[in-house]
């Protein structure tokens, strides 16, 4: 295994990040406080509480969630479709590492900068609304999971993305749609039978009821089957590279 | 001396069918700087990416250093250094943290003395600072070597480093291929002015439509395939050429004043005592004899053209 090559990855990375620092964190900061305005605010005042939570506490872990998400995503698939956008990707391929040191370098790098901006929404919101975390390290752990498992997802989007267009399109026609009709703002009891049912088809589901029970103890799913879906999703993109990593599909001619 | 890359029946088939290398074998002797000739779309970028572990080989093997490119790429990419034939660059970085990554991607730990005296070496060192997009193109192109170069490759691959260069600046660049030569390094590269290959390589390989015609050393292939001129200087100015001296090997100058013998030097006799007592015999006087050889340029000419047909 060659870890210096990993760190290297990793903090050249870092480094994008940190020029770009203002606008990695104010972005999505200022994001999350026109959800409070709007959601907690002008309309949470008007719903009294779900399931025992104020609404504006209720749709904090849906928040940072959808920001993680997409975050994950955005900075894996950028982190690696740029080198091979300017052509310097040849760089990767001469060097003596294995597709794993690439993934963890860059998968590592983007899962780090969407748990920062997690824990600056975190942050962000007990400026607005008042709540407690029962379980914090399980709420840590989810968080770390979810990075991860989206940055990997982020990582093969990025991989296969041929054009910047391709690169923005699934996860806005696919990952948006998931992951607001996963619950963010509401719970899915809260819907009618037929679409509670589909909902369970949707795999954010299970990640923000999970990640919900870490903050207040109640969950529309099982935790134990929030996790179970999280690490299916986490093995299946796995999977996934480890295929591209064999064949070299998209990379090596 | 064992040689240092050894290139066996490599042949390479692109994803749409196209076949980029013929099978070619090659052996890369440790120390010498070889030039590889060849026409654009010959099959060289290919030939070095594929040794270099860009492009997977379609068959055939590489081995450098004695480690097979496949099996064993981490020992074999760890000797190799390569500057490809684009700049390519990301324009905010710095230039000596592109240079630093380059040297941790390839697993050697950071060291700042070693960065340096890459930099220096290169003229980067008052640049080292500066964000790459505010350099020169000939600027980058020394980047491009300085990150071939962080790891401390044994090996260099050089893709047309002299492409789109000022005369001044390929002076340099061959002055930089000289001192690794000297420090004990490999270099092959690939150009289109033959004049690089003749002023800096040992060994010239010519390529064209993905197979490698010849590899030889240079004054080697210089004398085999060369040409000579014999330029036979007279005091009187001629017309044309005397009928008893009349062949196909001889000409006249355009001004006159000489005529002009070309002969094979491979050949049994060169033909030249017989034609200096003929022009004896013709009452001619001679000013001066001068002999002039053909140059790599006009032996790769002929060699692409011939294979063209
Ligand atoms: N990715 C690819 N897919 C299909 N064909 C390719 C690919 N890359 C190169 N080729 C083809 O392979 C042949 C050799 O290309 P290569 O780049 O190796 O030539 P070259 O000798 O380096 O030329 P140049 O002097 O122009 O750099 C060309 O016909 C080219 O079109
Ligand atoms: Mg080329």
């Amino acid at each position: 295994m060659n870890w210096t090559a990993v760190r290297s990855i990793y903090i050249f990375e870092m480094f994008r990040f940190f020029r770009t620092v203002a606008q990695s964190l104010l972005a999505p900061v200022i994001s999350t406080s026109l959800y409070f305005v709007v959601f907690g605010a002008a309309i949470g005042s008007r719903i009294e509480q779900v399931e025992g939570v104020g609404y504006g506490a209720f749709i904090v872990p849906g928040l940072i969630m959808l920001t993680v998400i997409t975050q994950s995503i955005a900075n894996a698939s950028f982190g690696i479709y740029f080198p091979k956008f300017i052509g310097t990707f040849f760089e990767l391929l001469s060097a003596p590492i294995s597709f794993l040191e690439i993934v963890m370098g860059y998968v590592g790098a983007a899962a780090t900068k969407s748990l920062i901006i997690g824990f600056i929404i975190l942050i962000t919101a007990y400026f607005f609304v008042d709540f407690s975390i029962a379980h914090p390290l399980a709420m840590v752990a989810f968080l770390l999971l979810t990075t991860i498992s989206f940055a990997l997802f982020g990582f093969i989007l990025g991989i296969w993305a041929g054009n910047f267009e391709q690169l923005q399109i699934v996860p806005l026609l696919i990952v948006t749609p998931l992951v607001f009709l996963g619950g963010s703002f509401y719970s899915i009891s809260m819907l009618p039978p037929f679409w509670q049912a589909v909902s369970m088809f949707n795999p954010v589901v299970y990640l923000i009821s999970g990640f919900r029970w870490a903050f207040f103890g109640t969950a529309d799913v099982p935790i134990l089957t929030s996790l179970l879906a999280i690490g299916l999703f986490t093995g299946v993109c796995l999977g996934i590279i480890w295929w591209i990593f064999r064949t070299g599909w998209r990379i090596r001619q | 001396m064992a040689n240092i890359v050894e290139i066996t029946d490599l042949r390479k088939s692109y994803k749409d069918g196209f076949q980029a290398l013929k099978g070619v074998n090659l052996g890369i002797e440790e120390g010498e700087i070889l030039a590889l000739l060849g026409p654009n779309g010959a099959g060289k970028t290919t030939l070095i990416s594929t040794v270099c572990g860009i492009t997977m080989p379609t068959s055939g093997t590489v081995t450098v250093g004695g480690h097979d490119i496949l099996h064993d790429y981490r020992a074999a990419r760890s000797m190799i250094g390569l500057v490809p034939q684009e700049i390519n660059l990301e324009p905010f970085e710095r230039v000596i943290n592109t240079v630093r990554f380059s040297r941790g991607l390839f697993g050697k730990p950071s060291d700042d003395a070693a960065i340096e005296k890459v930099l220096r070496q290169l003229s980067l060192w008052d640049k080292k600072d500066n964000q790459i997009r505010e350099l020169s193109g000939g600027m980058k192109r020394r980047v491009l070597i300085a990150k071939a170069l962080a790891h401390d490759p044994r090996v260099l691959f050089l893709d047309e480093p002299t492409a789109g260069v000022d005369v001044e600046l390929r002076k340099d660049m061959w002055q930089i291929v000289d001192k690794l030569k000297e420090d004990g390094v490999t270099i092959i590269l690939t150009t289109h002015y033959i004049e690089e290959a003749e002023a800096i390589a040992d060994r010239v390989g010519v390529i064209a439509h993905g197979e490698l015609l010849l590899v030889e050393e240079k004054t080697k292939l210089m004398t085999r395939m060369g040409q000579k001129e014999l330029e036979v200087q007279l005091t009187e100015t001629l017309t044309e050429v005397p009928r008893n001296l009349q062949s196909d090997d001889l000409a006249l100058s355009s001004d006159g004043h000489a005529l002009i013998y070309t002969y094979d030097t491979n050949a049994e006799r060169t033909g030249i005592t017989k034609l200096l007592a003929d022009v004896a015999a013709e009452g001619l006087v001679l000013r001066d004899v001068v002999t002039r050889q053909s140059s790599l340029e006009d032996i790769f000419v002929n060699l692409v053209k011939e294979d063209a047909t």
